[in-house]
C-alpha cells in the first residue's frame, strides 16, 4: 500500500449512484406511468438542468461569464424550424444537427467575443445574441418577428410517440449533458479549464493553451445548446427570434446555477429543484416572482458564494461527483488527510 | 517612549504563516533598520502594521492605541506612512500629483510641497513630468516624497534602494537626517547590512519570520549579524 | 437622393450620440475606477425614467424641475447600493459583481413591471418635446435633442475637470491604477466607490429624465440602453470619455442611416458598426495610448 493514493468514491457516493441509476430507469418508464402534465413537467427539469450545465461549463469551470449563452438555445430553435419545416428532416434528428450547428456558429463568435476581456466579454456575448433576434426579426421567409409553428412538421407522428420522444430526448440531455460536464473535467481538458480559471499566466507557464482551452469550453457549451435549445422549441412548438433569442434564457441559466452551486456539477440539477419549488410556491404573484427569485441569487451571491451544493459539499465534505483529485494519505491509523484545492473565488 | 509596538504577531496568508510571535519596539524619534534574506517577512511585517493584512486583536499598537483590524487608510490618518517596494508610483499622475495624493489624509507637519521639493531639489523640474519619464533614482524620491506629504509619525521606508545605482542609494539616504530632525520615526528595511547599520540607531533582524537579533548595531559583533541573518 | 436626405439622417444621429453618451457615461466611470461593469445600468437608467415620471406627475413640476430631486435620488440610491451589495463582492474576482448587478438588473426590471405594469409611458408636459429649430431647406433639430446633446458634452467636460483639477479626480484616478496602494495614501476606497458610483448613478438619472422626456418607455427597455452604453464605449476606446461621445455619435448615425433604409435595421445597423470595430480596431477608435 502506497502512502499516497488518489482516492476517487466513497461508498456513500456509491450509495448515490446506485439510487440515481434507479431514479433514471424508473424516470425513463415515465411515458408509461405519467400524465402528460407530469411528463413535461420532467423534460422541462432535465432541459433547464442541461442548459444550466452548459453555463456552469463555461462560467463556473471556465472563466468565461457569458450572459449571451440565449443566443445558442436561438440557433438551435431555428435550426429544427428551418431543417424541420423546410426541408423535411426528422424533427428528432434535427436536434443533434442543431447542437452541431450552434457550434460551427460558435467558432465565428468566439471569434468576435474573445477580444473582450473580463466583464466586458460578458456583454459582448449579449450584443451578438441581440443582433441574432433582430437579424431574424427581418427575415419574412421563416417567419419575421412573429415567428412561425413548427405544427405541421409535427402532424405526421402520432402523439404519444411524440411526446415520449421529446421526453426521452429531454431525459437524455439532462442526464447525458450532467455526465459528459463531468467527464470533461475528469480529463485533461479539465485540468487545463481549471488551471486557466485560477490563473491564465500560471497556467500558461505550465503550457496550457489557454486560447485552445477556451475556445473548446465555449464550442463545447454552444454544441450543448444548441441541442438544448432544438428541444425545448419542440416542446414549444413555436419559434420567435424575441422568444428564442430571449435574455430570460440565460436569467434561469444563472440563476440555476448561482443558487445550486456555481463550479460543481451537482449544482444546477439542486437549482434547478429550488428554482421549481420557487416558481410553484411564487406562481400567483406575477413579477414579484422573478423579484424574489433575483433576491434570492443576489442574497447567495453575498452571503453562500458557493451556493446550496457548494454549501453542503463544504459542511459534509461529500460530493456525488468528485471532479477533483483527492489525495489519500494512507498512514498506519488509517486517516486520512485532504488537500482540497480552493478556487480563488471561493476562498476569499 | 515606543511610538510603535508590536506583540506576540503571528500572521501569513491563508494557512501560510509567515511570521511567527514577533515581538517589536519603535521608538519615537528613532531610526530603525530591519534587516533579513528574502522571504525573511520583513514585507509582510510592514504590510500588516499598515493594515494591508489584517494582524490578531491587540498584536499591533501604535502611540499606544491598538490598530490592528483599522483599515489602512485609517491608520494613515493616525500617522503611518509606507513606501512600498517598488516605488509603486501612480503612472497617470504627474509627480506633483503623486505628491498630493500623499496629503489626501489631510494630517498637519511640517512637510507640504515646498518642503518636498526642498528636500528632492530634483523633482522640482520635473513637477509636471508623468512619473514613467523620470529615472529609477527620481521616482524613490517621488515615493519617498508622497509618504511624508502625509505628515507621518511613523515613515515605513521598504527596500528603497532595491535597483538603484550606489551613488543615487548616497543621495536618497541623505534625506533620512532632515527627515529624522522634523521629530519623523523611520523605519527602514534593507538588505544591505552595512547601510543598515551606518543609518541606523537600532537594527533588527528578522530570519523565516522570527526575530533573531535586535537591539544598538554598537552592540553587535559582525559575526553576531551575520548569524543572525543566515542561520547558524 | 437628395442632400436632405443625406444630411438629415447624419445629423440627427449626432445629436442621438448625445443622448446615448449621457448613457454610457456611468458605465465607463464604474469600469475605469473600479473595474466593475454594473450589468444593472441600463434598467438603472430605466429606473431613473420612471421617477421622474412620478416626481412630475406628483409635484406638478416641469420635467427639468423634477430632475433636481431624481438626480441627488439616484445618487443617494448609487452611494448606498456601492456600500451594501457591490463592495462586499468586489475582488479580483469578476464574477460575483457581474452576478450581483445581473441579479438586480431583472429585480429593477420586475419591480417596474409589478409596479408601472407594461403599458408604455411618457412624459407630456413639456413645450421643449416639441419645439424645433429650422435650418432651412426643409432641415431641422429639435430643441430637445440639442439640449441633450449640450447636456453630454457639458458632462463630459465637468467631469475631465474633475479629474484633472480636484483632490476627488486625482484620489479617483490614483485608486483605478492601483486600489492598495491608493489606500496606503489615505485613500478609504469603500467610500470612493460609493462616491463613483453615486455620480455614476446621477449622470444616469439626467440620461433616464431626457429619455422619459424624448420617448415613451417601458420596464424592460434597459438591456437595450446598457447595450448601447457598452458599444459606445468600446468604438470610442476605454478610458477616454470624449471617445465615448465620438463613438456615441458614430453609432447615433449609424442608427439613424439605418432607420431610413429599414424602420427594423436601425439599431442592428449599431450592432454592426460596433461588431466591425471589434475586429478590426477592438482598443476602440480613440483609445488613450496607455503607458504601463
Amino acid at each position: 500500500m502506497s502512502l499516497l493514493e488518489l482516492e476517487n468514491a466513497s461508498r456513500l457516493q456509491h450509495g448515490v449512484w446506485i439510487a440515481a441509476a434507479a431514479l433514471l430507469a424508473v424516470l425513463i418508464l415515465a411515458p408509461w406511468w405519467a400524465d402528460d402534465s407530469d411528463l413535461r413537467s420532467i423534460a422541462e427539469f432535465a432541459y433547464l438542468v442541461a442548459i444550466a450545465q452548459m453555463w456552469n461549463l463555461l462560467a463556473g469551470y471556465g472563466g468565461l461569464i457569458s450572459v449571451g449563452q440565449q443566443v445558442f438555445i436561438g440557433i438551435g430553435g431555428y435550426t429544427l424550424l428551418i431543417l424541420s419545416l423546410d426541408a423535411g428532416i426528422s424533427p428528432f434528428l434535427c436536434i443533434p444537427v442543431a447542437g452541431v450547428v450552434s457550434a460551427l456558429f460558435a467558432v465565428p463568435i468566439a471569434a468576435v467575443v474573445f477580444r473582450l476581456q473580463g466583464p466586458y466579454f460578458a456583454i459582448g456575448t449579449w450584443v451578438v445574441a441581440d443582433v441574432f433576434r433582430l437579424a431574424l426579426d427581418n427575415v419574412p421567409a421563416i417567419g419575421g418577428g412573429s415567428g412561425k409553428s413548427l405544427t405541421s412538421a409535427l402532424m405526421s407522428i402520432p402523439g404519444w410517440q411524440r411526446e415520449a420522444t421529446t421526453y426521452w430526448i429531454a431525459l437524455g440531455l439532462g442526464v447525458g449533458l450532467t455526465i459528459g460536464v463531468y467527464l470533461i473535467l475528469r480529463s485533461r481538458l479539465g485540468l487545463a479549464m481549471t488551471a486557466v480559471r485560477d490563473s491564465v499566466p500560471a497556467s500558461e507557464s505550465l503550457g496550457v493553451r489557454v486560447g485552445r482551452t477556451k475556445l473548446l469550453i465555449y464550442v463545447a457549451s454552444a454544441l450543448g445548446l444548441g441541442m438544448a435549445g432544438a428541444l425545448i422549441y419542440l416542446t414549444k412548438l413555436r419559434v420567435s427570434p424575441d422568444a428564442a433569442f430571449s435574455m430570460d434564457w440565460t436569467v434561469l441559466m444563472i440563476f440555476i446555477v448561482v443558487i445550486g452551486g456555481i463550479g460543481t456539477v451537482e449544482g444546477p440539477i439542486v437549482g434547478t429543484a429550488v428554482f421549481f419549488f420557487l416558481r410553484a410556491m411564487l406562481a400567483d404573484f406575477g413579477p414579484w416572482y422573478l423579484v424574489i427569485l433575483g433576491s434570492v441569487a443576489v442574497v447567495v451571491m453575498l452571503k453562500a458564494r458557493r451556493g446550496i451544493w457548494g454549501w453542503v459539499a463544504g459542511r459534509f465534505n461529500f460530493h456525488v461527483f468528485p471532479t477533483r483529485r483527492r489525495i489519500r494519505v494512507n498512514s498506519l491509523r488509517s486517516g486520512f488527510a485532504e488537500m482540497p484545492p480552493s478556487p480563488r473565488y471561493l476562498t476569499e | 517612549m515606543s511610538l510603535c509596538s508590536v506583540r506576540r504577531l503571528s500572521v501569513g496568508y491563508g494557512d501560510f504563516k509567515v511570521l511567527f510571535d514577533i515581538d517589536l519596539d519603535i521608538d519615537e524619534g528613532q531610526a530603525m533598520a530591519m534587516i533579513g534574506a528574502n522571504g525573511a517577512g520583513k514585507t509582510t511585517l510592514l504590510r500588516a502594521i499598515t493594515g494591508l493584512l489584517k494582524a490578531p486583536d491587540d498584536s499591533i499598537k501604535f502611540a499606544g492605541r491598538p490598530i490592528a483590524g483599522t483599515p489602512p487608510h485609517a491608520i494613515v490618518a493616525l500617522g503611518v506612512a509606507m513606501v512600498p517596494e517598488g516605488r509603486c508610483l501612480f503612472p497617470s499622475l504627474s509627480v506633483e500629483e503623486n505628491l498630493l495624493v500623499g496629503a489626501h489624509a489631510k494630517r498637519r507637519g511640517p512637510w507640504t510641497l515646498q518642503r518636498v521639493y526642498d528636500l528632492f531639489p530634483a523633482l522640482l523640474q520635473r513637477r509636471r513630468a508623468p512619473v514613467e519619464l523620470l529615472s529609477g533614482g527620481q521616482q524613490q524620491m517621488v515615493a519617498i516624497g508622497r509618504a511624508l506629504m502625509s505628515n507621518p509619525r511613523l515613515l515605513l521606508c521598504d527596500e528603497v534602494s532595491l535597483g538603484l545605482a550606489p551613488i543615487v542609494i548616497k543621495s536618497i539616504y541623505c534625506a533620512f537626517p532632515a527627515i529624522l530632525a522634523e521629530g519623523t520615526t523611520i523605519l527602514v528595511v534593507e538588505q544591505d547590512i552595512g547601510r543598515a547599520i551606518a543609518m541606523a540607531d537600532t537594527v533588527t533582524c528578522l530570519q523565516e519570520g522570527k526575530v533573531t537579533l535586535a537591539g544598538p548595531p554598537k552592540q553587535f559583533s559582525r559575526a553576531d549579524i551575520t548569524a543572525a541573518y543566515f542561520g547558524r | 437622393m437628395s442632400l436632405f436626405a443625406v444630411v438629415d439622417p447624419v445629423m440627427q444621429g449626432l445629436l442621438l450620440g448625445g443622448m446615448y453618451a449621457l448613457f454610457a457615461i456611468g458605465l465607463s466611470l464604474s469600469f475605469g475606477i473600479m473595474r466593475m461593469v454594473n450589468i444593472a445600468h441600463g434598467d438603472i437608467i430605466v429606473l431613473a425614467a420612471y421617477v421622474t415620471l412620478v416626481v412630475v406627475e406628483t409635484l406638478a413640476v416641469n420635467p427639468f424641475v423634477a430632475m433636481i430631486v431624481v438626480v441627488p435620488s439616484l445618487a443617494a440610491f448609487g452611494y448606498v447600493l456601492q456600500r451594501v451589495l457591490l463592495n462586499p463582492v468586489l475582488g479580483d474576482d469578476i464574477l460575483p459583481p457581474l452576478l450581483v448587478t445581473f441579479g438586480l438588473s431583472v429585480i429593477i426590471q420586475n419591480l417596474l413591471l409589478a409596479v408601472f405594469s407594461a403599458d408604455p409611458m411618457g412624459i407630456h408636459a413639456d413645450a421643449v418635446q416639441t419645439a424645433s429649430i429650422g435650418l432651412g431647406g426643409g432641415l431641422a433639430v429639435g430643441v430637445l435633442p440639442l439640449i441633450i446633446f449640450a447636456s453630454a458634452v457639458a458632462v463630459v467636460a465637468g467631469l475631465e475637470l474633475l479629474f484633472a483639477f480636484t483632490g476627488l479626480g486625482r484620489a479617483f484616478r490614483a485608486t483605478s491604477d492601483n486600489q492598495t496602494v491608493a489606500q496606503l495614501m489615505g485613500i478609504d476606497n469603500r467610500h470612493l466607490y460609493a462616491v463613483a458610483t453615486a455620480l455614476a448613478l446621477a449622470i444616469s438619472a439626467i440620461a433616464g429624465s431626457f429619455l422619459a422626456l424624448r420617448t415613451t418607455f417601458v420596464p424592460t427597455l434597459g438591456p437595450s440602453k446598457l447595450l448601447v452604453a457598452f458599444e459606445a464605449i468600446i468604438v470610442g476606446g476605454m478610458g477616454s470619455l470624449w471617445g465615448t461621445l465620438a463613438g456615441a455619435m458614430l453609432l447615433g448615425v449609424a442608427q439613424s442611416i439605418g432607420f431610413r433604409y429599414n424602420s427594423g435595421s436601425g439599431i442592428l445597423a449599431g450592432h454592426f458598426v460596433f461588431l466591425a470595430i471589434l475586429l478590426v480596431r477592438p482598443q476602440g477608435l480613440f483609445a488613450r495610448a496607455r503607458r504601463s
